[in-house]
């Protein structure tokens, strides 16, 4: 059974939770007695009608204020996937929650309120989605019984999107426009009748259809070693596997390996799960691999296959998302951590940061504030075996840690 | 859309899970896992099996006791233990109660649910843990449904929900300071369904109060509640006999039971997919309020 990762974004009030109620509503998903709880709620609050988006605001103080603070986790299945939505917060400064919701996806889905049309926000949530290159795009118009069920209202704010879409660098998204109202239902799961003039697939049908994308062949094999498993019993004695997730292409018994940084290279021998022998392990599979030779790797190496060995990089440049309220200052050491693998890393410079509605780059910058989102070139005190984002996101992204309160600063891609 | 059955789990769970527990042991110096003999910490006790096979399980188990367990419950944690080979602390909410760091509550609801997160806190700090592995998943609760998989605790053990690290890619960042903790979520993308596809999948024993069985219960408040000798009844309160099964393990003073036939696996898995109640809906504990489980991760429960 396949698993497919949503994240949701849209400004305040557009409507997000509202949709997402809908989904988990019209799929059957919300048992009995938090249908009732929810019905008590929205009564207390005053509500005439069953207020869906109590369901996902699972904090007091988001109950209180009415906004997604933080990232909700929610979960649907149809007789055919497992749907993971995370339901990210729409307002900006809440936006490296959204960059944590969206790192995950396959499919962002981003709410546009008919009337309002395109906002700053939605600048800002498609840019994010263009930047992790997240390869499916749903632009949901919501609240189309606010406006009449009106087509030439959808087809001018489909005609705005448009003009995004021809500014952004990634363009090999899949994107699809849906005409919706969350609060009645329309072509969220099913039609209520309300539009007849959009012929196109509901939002659900659309998200059953998505094909999942084998990256097997299309991205070179990396294995990230997490641990060497040494066992030492009597039945194990000389046993030593490396245990990690493949993180991107795949591998296959026999196949020659190269162990970085070492350079030392060898045969995969066995690749075991649990008490299975596999022939093969693929992107995301959890693994132990036993190599021919006896070569020194452990935690934080990488086996990769002799032939495609990533670049050893000590310089790099990356776009990043910075985070955190202390503001990120050129010449401070920071912790980079790329998958498993930590080493420090110096920021040499801001290259410029981008302003997210009009793509320009405002240059001349020597710092980053709270969620900026900018390019920056950094020196690394170990090299790094990190392929361009672009080429392969799953070897392509790091985080970055403030050695003084240990938290995550920033995201980053490899540029 | 009608309740059709998959019985398919969803490998990319597994194997998530396993990479989150290697991560675990190899970024923190003392690991535990929390243990409840439940089908959540049975699910993780196999995944920590499979992620260190051949090796051994390299961190213990910790069972925060508050002497109100099934009986079940106690004997099956007992024979998984030694059926595996695994170590198992104990720590009792009895001692925090002797030692008078909590009180017992009073009244018909009286519960040990909110005691042994004192309890816990003292385990934590004793042993030295600076990650505790658990069972929570985010579909069982809304406070749940906004935890990160790794989920930096003070040490005082609270959440603070609006100061949550980002998480991404499936980058974790487990660094914490001297006194912190990290409470570590391996299957926060699980579904109350695919922990019982899993289970079915992967052929574990679980504790025999998941299975219906007859058992002495009492009716309150639309619920059936275990009837024990923890349990604090009024005069009206006949218990009798009666076909049942549990949905969750917790203690028997806060978990009611649901009328149910189901004696296998595939019944039980049936029976969920056509319920109308949730997994919590039975847990007398979170009825208490609407945020009662975000008050109590605040307060340093898991």
């Amino acid at each position: 059974m396949e698993v497919l990762r949503i994240a949701t974004s849209g400004s305040v009030d557009d409507g997000k939770s509202t949709l997402i109620g809908r989904l988990l509503y019209d799929t059957n998903s919300i048992p009995q007695d938090k249908m009732e709880a929810l019905h008590a709620a929205s009564k207390r609050k005053g509500l005439d009608f069953t207020d869906l988006s109590l369901l996902t605001d699972g904090l007091v103080a988001e109950r209180e204020q009415g906004i997604t603070i933080d990232v909700a986790h929610i979960y649907f299945s149809t007789p055919t996937r497992k749907y993971i939505i995370a339901d990210t917060p729409g307002h900006i400064e809440y936006t490296r929650n959204m960059v944590t919701g969206a790192s995950n996806a396959q499919v962002s889905l981003i709410l546009i309120d008919a009337r309002k049309g395109i906002v700053e926000q939605t600048h800002r949530h498609f840019f994010i989605a263009n930047l992790l290159r997240i390869p499916y795009l749903v632009v949901c118009v919501n609240k189309m019984d606010l406006v009449d069920y009106n087509e030439a209202r959808f087809n001018q704010i489909v005609e705005d999107f448009q003009q995004l879409l021809a500014s952004a660098s990634y363009k090999a998204q899949e994107v699809k426009f849906i005409p919706i109202s969350s609060l009645y239902g329309e072509n969220v799961a099913t039609r209520t009748g309300s539009i007849t003039w959009y012929q196109g697939p509901t939002l659900l049908d659309y998200l059953e259809q998505i094909a999942f994308d084998q990256e097997d062949s299309r991205h070179p094999a990396r294995f990230p070693i997490q641990s060497v498993i040494r066992p030492r019993t009597t039945e194990y004695h000389d046993f030593r596997g490396f245990a990690g997730k493949v993180a991107s292409g795949h591998f296959n018994v026999g196949d020659e390996i190269i162990s970085l940084p070492s350079g030392q290279k060898s045969r995969i021998k066995t690749i075991e799960q649990f008490e299975k022998q596999l022939p093969a392990a693929h992107a995301r599979e959890s693994v132990v691999i036993t190599l021919e030779d006896e070569i020194d790797s452990s935690r934080g190496n990488m086996l990769v296959k002799t032939d495609n060995v990533p670049e050893q990089r000590k310089e790099i440049t990356a776009n990043i998302c910075w985070m955190d309220q202390q503001k990120l200052v050129a010449g401070k050491t920071y912790l980079l951590q790329h998958g498993i693998n930590r080493v420090k890393a110096k920021v040499q410079q801001v290259n410029f940061v981008i302003d997210v509605t009009s793509y320009q780059h405002i240059e001349g910058k020597n710092d980053m504030g709270l969620n900026d989102i900018g390019s920056i070139t950094l020196k690394t005190a170990q090299p790094i075996f990190a392929d361009i984002y672009a080429e392969n996101p799953a070897n392509g992204a790091f985080i970055l840690i403030d050695e003084f309160n240990n938290t995550t600063v920033a995201v980053g891609t490899l540029i | 859309m009608t309740h059709q059955i998959n019985w398919e789990f969803p490998q990319a769970l597994e194997d998530e899970a396993i990479y989150i527990l290697r991560e675990t042991a190899a970024q923190f110096e003392k690991p535990v896992l929390l243990f409840s003999g439940g089908k959540d910490s049975i699910t993780l006790v196999r995944l920590a099996q499979k992620a260190f096979y051949p090796g051994k399980v390299p961190f213990p188990l910790l069972h925060v006791d508050t002497g109100h367990n099934f009986p079940e419950t106690i004997e099956f944690r007992d024979w998984l233990v030694n059926t595996l080979g695994l170590d198992l602390i104990v720590r009792n909410v009895q001692d925090s109660i002797d030692q008078g760091k909590v009180q017992e509550e009073t009244g018909k609801y009286a519960s040990r649910n909110a005691l042994q997160t004192v309890t816990l806190l003292d385990a934590i700090e004793e042993g030295k843990f600076d990650a505790c592995i658990g069972g929570a998943r985010r579909d069982e609760e809304k406070a749940r449904a906004k935890e990160r998989i790794f989920s930096v605790r003070d040490e005082f053990g609270q959440w603070n929900a609006k100061m949550q690290r980002p998480e991404l890619f499936d980058i974790l960042n487990g660094k914490i300071n001297i006194g912190e903790n990290v409470r570590v979520f391996p299957i926060s993308n699980w579904t109350e369904l695919d922990v019982w596809n899993y289970i079915r999948r992967e052929k574990l024993e679980i504790p025999s109060i998941y299975f219906a069985h007859e058992r002495e219960i009492i009716e309150r408040d639309g619920l059936y509640w275990p009837y024990s000798a923890y349990l604090n009844t009024t005069a009206d309160e006949v218990p009798f006999r009666q076909k049942v099964r549990f949905r969750t393990v917790g203690d028997m003073t806060c978990t009611a039971a649901v009328l149910s036939e189901a004696d296998k696996l595939e019944d039980i898995i049936a029976e969920i997919m056509e319920a109308k109640i949730s997994e919590r809906g039975a847990r007398i504990d979170d009825k208490r309020s609407e945020a009662a489980m975000e008050k109590r991760k605040q307060a340093g429960y898991f």
